[in-house]
């Protein structure tokens, strides 16, 4: 018997753009208020949790063709690498630079090289966490 | 600033980072892995060099003064175990290139031991516990991975008790570090060092020391080893001899570290129960190498002897006993690796492990029963091998601190040490061949490249001990008069505010 889940279909493709968003407006936010890469990266997994939750995994691959433990390695690296920048221009490891910088929409915004090692946190996180759901999802091949 | 003193733990990190997205180029692997593994010896090599001349070294990451920021720092005892960790890694790198096959090499295992060797060196380096807890957290998930791959039975059972006791002793260190920082309210280990001695060593903090003792000994294999022979017996030869050389030296170092710099007012309650468990740790593994007839199980509880042999010299708590620790320590790592590789070589060749069920090996593999012969010799510390120098050191030590129980028992665990050792020879190497000449398998040379290294290695330590001489003495002043490594972090000005 297949379960009805018309509801849940509905909802789902509504509510995954409102996790998104709110997992991005936490990344964004984190450098001064609580939130910031990880607790981002969380809650955008879970957006592509609810996702394979009611698809099945081979629709959501159609539409996301990613491998994930690639996109995590990708964030390691992003991480790593961002904090091992500064010691090209000889500052200390992990040293942070930010700068304001006018921007067309947005207005004078304070943009920090802490964004790209929070955004290989994120990326981290969201890769980390798929793999290992979808990793005991499966069987064994 | 030395932003050198990150390149040991950066070097690996990245390059395992990168290797993950090559699954499937595993030449470029190999290559990537043995090139940072050995460009990691080189920078530690070059740190010793700068720190003779220009004392210890400190890196304040993202420019955050200490004792707000987390660091590292390097002294000659770290840096000497990052070169050590790292010439052993990338020896055993070489090894497994010709042995591993590619089912773990598809598995990622070179990212792994990279994982692993950054997180080793990170523990060498780190100036900060809390950070320590960290480094220690990423060798340990990377010994998780290399001790399952392969998925036999024997390694998911050991792996199931290796992963409880760690994920316990872990939870063990996070409790003690909550408590320490509770009672001083600073987790970096040069202010730790300032603050216990400005209030005094008093019954809670002899405590919390011992829960980290607790920790340390679990990690370590000092007394608390029961777990140890299991696990380092299961995986294959390269990632046991992986193990083997490095694993049980983290925490060995985190011990002396932590009782030299920090906990080091309470000698009477500290050091006894240090040499009382090291003195144990000496009897429980003769008794186990004795009575093992498996290859690998003699080997690993070989391990467990060294430990306690290490931290006798620990206990005994005077500098030449330490110089003969750190010789030891050394020592141990390389021929620590040349055993468990040349033991994994002789089950690989015969697909046996029971003692009596090989026998005349040197018929037919002569240059491998040699070499056995040497990390023989060189652990029951006869010169000009590396053991010597160590057991001499050691030995003074006990005698200058008086302490002639472990003096004794040290002496004689090398005794169990030699016999349990000269068992395998005897009945392996020796008697008649089982394995005629026509079915026996080609032992390539560049399988066997790797263990000649480690036993040039052992020699050129023995005999280069004077080379190596200043380094292990300003290693071992250094731990003696820790107020060198606390000036080196804590600036004047730091040190008046408070």
């Amino acid at each position: 018997m297949k379960i009805n889940d018309v509801i849940l279909r509905t909802v789902t493709k509504i509510i995954v753009f409102i996790i998104l968003t709110f997992g991005v407006e936490l990344f964004i936010s984190g450098h001064n208020d609580p939130g910031g890469g990880f607790s981002g990266g969380l809650v955008l997994a879970s957006a592509l949790l609810l996702l394979y939750m009611t698809y099945d995994i081979e629709t959501v691959h159609k539409g996301i063709p990613f491998d994930f433990k690639k996109i995590a390695g990708l964030g390691v690296f992003l991480a790593v690498a961002s904090s091992a920048v500064p010691m090209l221009f000889s500052n200390q490891f992990l040293t942070q630079e930010k700068g304001d910088f006018a921007l067309p929409v947005f207005g004078l915004t304070e943009l920090s090289m802490v964004l790209v090692f929070e955004a290989g946190v994120a990326l981290t996180v969201v890769g980390v966490v798929v793999t290992i759901l979808l990793t005991i999802s499966e069987d064994v091949s | 600033m030395t932003n050198a003193l990150v390149l040991p733990v950066l070097i690996p990190l990245l390059t395992a980072i990168v290797l993950t997205f090559f699954r499937n180029s595993f030449v470029l692997q190999r290559i990537l892995s043995f090139l940072a593994t050995a460009s990691s010896a080189g920078v530690g090599v070059y740190l010793l060099l700068r720190i003779q001349s220009e004392g210890i070294l400190r890196l304040d990451f993202g420019g955050w003064q200490p004792p707000y920021g987390i660091l590292f720092v390097g002294d000659s005892f770290a840096l000497l175990l990052v070169t050590a960790a790292a010439t052993v890694t990338s020896i055993i790198l070489l090894y497994a290139f010709s042995t591993i096959g590619e089912s773990f090499e598809k598995m990622y295992v070179y990212p792994f031991m990279l994982f692993l060797l950054a997180g080793v060196n990170g523990s060498f380096l780190t100036g900060d516990v809390f950070n320590l807890f960290v480094c220690f957290e990423v060798m340990l998930l990377a010994s998780y991975a290399l001790l399952i791959l392969g998925g036999r039975k024997v390694q998911l059972v050991e792996a199931f008790t290796y992963i409880t006791i760690n994920v316990l002793a872990s939870w063990f260190f996070l409790l003690a570090i909550a408590y320490l920082y509770g009672a001083t309210g600073t987790l970096n280990m040069a202010q730790l060092a300032v603050r216990v001695t400005e209030n005094g060593q008093g019954p809670v903090l002899t405590i919390i020391s011992l829960i980290f003792l607790l920790v340390f000994s679990l990690k370590a294999g000092l007394l608390l080893y029961f777990w140890l022979p299991g696990s380092y017996s299961a995986p294959p030869a390269a990632i046991a001899a992986l193990f083997g050389a490095l694993l049980t030296k983290v925490g060995i170092y985190a011990l002396i570290r932590m009782f030299t710099l920090v906990f080091h007012h309470s000698p009477e309650i500290t050091q006894s129960i240090i040499g009382i468990m090291a003195a144990l740790t000496l009897i429980g593994g003769s008794i186990g190498a004795l009575s093992s007839r498996d290859i690998r199980q003699i080997i690993s509880y070989n391990v467990v002897i060294a430990v306690g042999f290490i931290l006798v010299g620990f206990a005994a708590g005077n500098e030449v006993a330490l110089q003969g620790s750190i010789y030891y320590v050394l020592h141990d790592m390389v021929v620590k690796a040349m055993l468990f590789l040349a033991g994994g070589l002789m089950i690989s060749l015969t697909g046996k492990a029971k003692i009596g069920e090989i026998s005349g090996l040197l018929r037919n593999y002569p240059t491998l029963g040699w070499l056995f012969f040497i990390a023989m010799l060189s652990l029951t510390g006869i010169p000009p091998f590396s053991g010597f120098i160590g057991k001499v050191l050691l030995g003074e030590g006990l005698i200058e601190a008086e302490t002639y129980v472990l003096l004794t028992l040290a002496f004689v665990s090398s005794l169990f040490v030699l016999y349990s050792l000269l068992r395998i020879f005897l009945n392996c190497f020796m008697g008649e061949a089982i394995i005629s000449s026509e079915e026996q398998v080609v032992l390539k040379k560049r399988t066997l490249l790797p263990i000649v290294l480690l036993g040039v290695l052992t020699l050129a330590i023995g005999i280069g001990a004077d080379v190596l001489a200043p380094f292990v003495n300003d290693a071992a002043s250094t731990l003696i008069d820790p107020q060198t490594y606390i000036e080196a972090v804590l600036d004047k000005e730091a040190l008046l505010k408070r």
